[in-house]
Parts: structure tokens; sequence; C-alpha cells
């Protein structure tokens, strides 16, 4: 079971990752957590100033962009 | 395994340069059949060619595909260069910078890093926890959406290279001076108070290296992404140029937009604030105001007011300077933007 957040203040770009992210883990049967954080001081605690940004068990794995699908597979690999 | 990844990857990276080369050839050809085409095209319509609507027919049929194309080229071409820059790299190299010498390489910076004025917030305190001078911070957040792709790929295809270059150089000009005006007043006791104590995680994404096709990729993503947005503004911009390029008589704004009109700079100084984002459609509208008396410095201090002075950016921005902050922060902008506008009334006389 991975750990995946998506930070970023809800702007479409960031609503977009999510859903990427969602429909990947449900057609490779990954398990993951998904979740969202929303708050800038928690943003800014990952050390990321571009958003949307994405984080893996803890880990900052991608910011500035909607990632594409083979990105997301390798992460949640 | 390294051996065999490396022979996969070879071809297809010629197959990536290799699209764009064929894809500069198609944009060559093309751009240079654009007179013929729509000379071509506006002798198929039941209409005289020298008549008002003739005339604005054949402007916006020349107009919309030239635009278009360079547009697309400018796109492309700062998507491929933002690739070698991010946030956290811009940030490394400004950290602890000098004011004045950084001020300067912050407005640079701003044009080639990829910024989306959603992530101001984020990018600002990053800067400011980092060790970057408060006004070397504004002069990158002026410099970042004032002189960007959009504006200047248009007033290069709409106005020639001469506006597009003397906009590049006023707006980093605008962007260097008030970011070290409002260092100099060392304002960062107004910033809203929780700024200063959150402690930005260092860390970041990792820094991956990118490869050439995925820099070509990214490039593309931005025509899609940008061209995608704003085409449609373009072409109702043309449309309302072409409008006044057959109908409205010479000289009709020489008058309220002219040169001895001097109150003509703050009105599109004040206009422009509420204005976001459709710089798109204004600046083919403002080509057509222009050909018909409108002074160059009204014009483009208006584009930089569009641009630079956002209410969106300014609201987006109030979670983190407070609104006495925000109030000298336009003040001195808006002041730099007068000035470029005044003098440039006077020197093109």
């Amino acid at each position: 079971m991975k750990d995946v957040k998506v930070l970023g203040p809800g702007c479409a770009k960031c609503k977009a990752t999510a859903e990427v992210i969602a429909t990947v883990a449900k057609e490779t049967g990954a398990e993951i957590a998904l979740g969202k954080v929303e708050d800038i001081r928690e943003i800014m605690s990952y050390g990321v100033m571009s958003t949307p940004a994405v984080v893996v068990d803890g880990r900052v794995v991608h910011a500035g962009s909607v990632p594409g699908r083979a990105m997301v597979e390798g992460w949640l690999k | 395994m390294n051996v065999k990844t490396e022979a996969l990857r070879a071809p297809a990276t010629l197959v990536w340069v290799g699209g764009v080369a064929a894809g500069l050839v198609v944009w060559t050809l093309l751009y240079s059949q654009l007179v013929p085409f729509s000379e071509w095209a506006v002798s198929l319509l039941p209409l005289e060619r020298h008549s008002h609507l003739g005339e604005a027919i054949a402007f916006f049929l020349y107009d919309v595909p030239k635009v278009l194309l360079l547009l697309t080229l400018v796109v492309f071409a700062m998507g491929v260069v933002r690739t070698f820059f991010s946030p956290e790299r811009t940030r490394a190299l400004l950290a602890g910078r000098r004011e004045g010498v950084g001020n300067a390489m912050a407005a640079a910076l701003g044009i080639v890093t990829p910024f989306c004025s959603c992530s101001a917030v984020p990018l600002f305190i990053g800067f400011v926890s980092a060790g970057v001078p408060l006004g070397v911070t504004f002069s990158f957040l002026i410099a970042a959406p004032m002189v960007n792709e959009v504006a200047l790929g248009l007033l290069f295809a709409l106005l020639g290279w001469q506006v597009a270059l003397t906009y590049l150089g006023f707006g980093l000009g605008v962007a260097i001076v008030a970011g070290w005006i409002l260092g100099r007043f060392r304002l960062e006791t107004w910033l809203e108070p929780w700024v200063l104590q959150i402690h930005a995680g260092a860390a970041g994404p990792a820094e991956r290296v990118m490869s050439w096709p995925e820099r070509i990729r990214a490039g593309w993503e931005a025509v899609r992404e940008i061209v995608g947005r704003v085409w449609y503004w373009i072409i109702a911009g043309i449309a309302a140029g072409a409008l006044i390029h057959g109908f409205a008589p010479e000289d009709l704004l020489a008058s309220i937009m002219g040169k001895d009109a001097w109150w003509s700079v703050p009105a599109a100084v004040i206009i422009g604030i509420p204005l976001y984002s459709n710089a798109a459609g204004i600046i083919p509208v403002v080509e057509a105001l222009l050909g018909k008396g409108a002074a160059l410095g009204t014009v483009l201090a208006f584009m930089m007011s569009v641009t630079a002075l956002s209410l969106l950016e300014m609201i987006i921005l109030r979670k983190v300077l407070s609104a006495k902050l925000i109030a000298v922060f336009v003040a001195i902008v808006g002041t730099g933007i007068l000035a470029v506008g005044f003098l440039f009334n006077l020197l093109f006389a």
C-alpha cells in the first residue's frame, strides 16, 4: 500500500493530477491511499515551490506540472 | 542493460529531432505562402478587393495564420528552453545574491523559469525562506508574468521585432528597478507574520536530467496548452482589429489615444489592472489602434499593466503580503509603467 499525496491549492491542474493517479492505480491494480494537501503551510513543509506536486511515501517525486501516465506508472510500481 | 537502453534511445532521439526539422520546413513553407494565400482566398469572394470590407477580410485572412504560426514557433522554442530551468534551480541561483545584480538576474530568470501565477504563493515563500532578498523576489514576480512568451510572440508577429525587443528591454527595466526600490524600503515586517516562521524544506523533488525527446515533447505540450487556450482570443481580437482597420477613419484615435493626450497613459494603466490573461485578444486590437493614431507608449503601458498588475495575482499574493505592501507594490510598478509610457511617447514623437 503506497501513500500518495497531491500537493496543491485546489487548482485545475491539481485535480487533473489526482485524476491521472487514480485512473492509473485502478487500471494497474496498484493499492494506494490517495490524499490531497491543500494547506499552503503544509505544502511548503515539503520544500515544493511549484504545484501540483506529488509525494509518494513521504518523498517528493514530482513538481510543477500534471504528470504523464508513464511517470505515474513508474511511481506506483 | 545500459548498452541496450542506449541503443534503443538513440533512434528515438533521431526520430524526434527529425520530426522537429520536418516541422520547421513545413512551417517555413506555410509562412512564405501567407500573402499569396490571403490574396487567393479574397479573390474567391464576390467582393471588391479595395472596398472597406475587402480590406478588412484580406487583413483578417493574412493576419490569423501569420500570428498563429509565429506564436506556435515562439511558444515551442520557449517550452524547450524552459526545460533547462526550474523554480528550484532559479532559487539556488538567487539565494544570498546581492541586490542590484540579484535584481537583474531575477528579472532575466523570470522570463525562462516555468511559472504559473497559481504557484505565486509557494514560490514567493520558497524564495524568501531560502534567503532570496525580498526585492530580488519581487523583480522575479514582476518580470515572470510581464515578459511572457505570448506577449513577446504576438508583439513580434504583429508589430515587428523592434517593438518586441523594446518591450522586452523596458519590461526587464521596470522589473529590475521596481524590485530594487522595494528592496530598499526594507519591508520584511510587512509580510504576513506566519510567512517568516515557515522553514521550507529544502529537499524538493530530485533533479532529473531530461532527454532531448522529453524536452521536445515539453515544447509541444506548451504549444498545445498555450495556443490551445488563447487561439480563439486571437481570432476574436484580429476580427475586431480587421473591422477597425477597414472601417475606422485614419486618426480617429489620435485625439484620445495619441501622444498629445497625456492623460491617456495613466488611463491605459488603470484600465489594464482588472483585465487579466486576455493579452492574447488585446494585442491584435492594439495593433489596429496603433494604425489609427494611438501612441506606442500608451499602448505598451496598457499591455504592461494588463500583464504585470493583475488583480487576480494580487488577490493570490494577499495571503502572504499585507495590504500595505501590495499597495506599495502596485504604486511602484505602476509608476515604472507610467514612466515607460511617457518616455516612449516622448522619444517616438
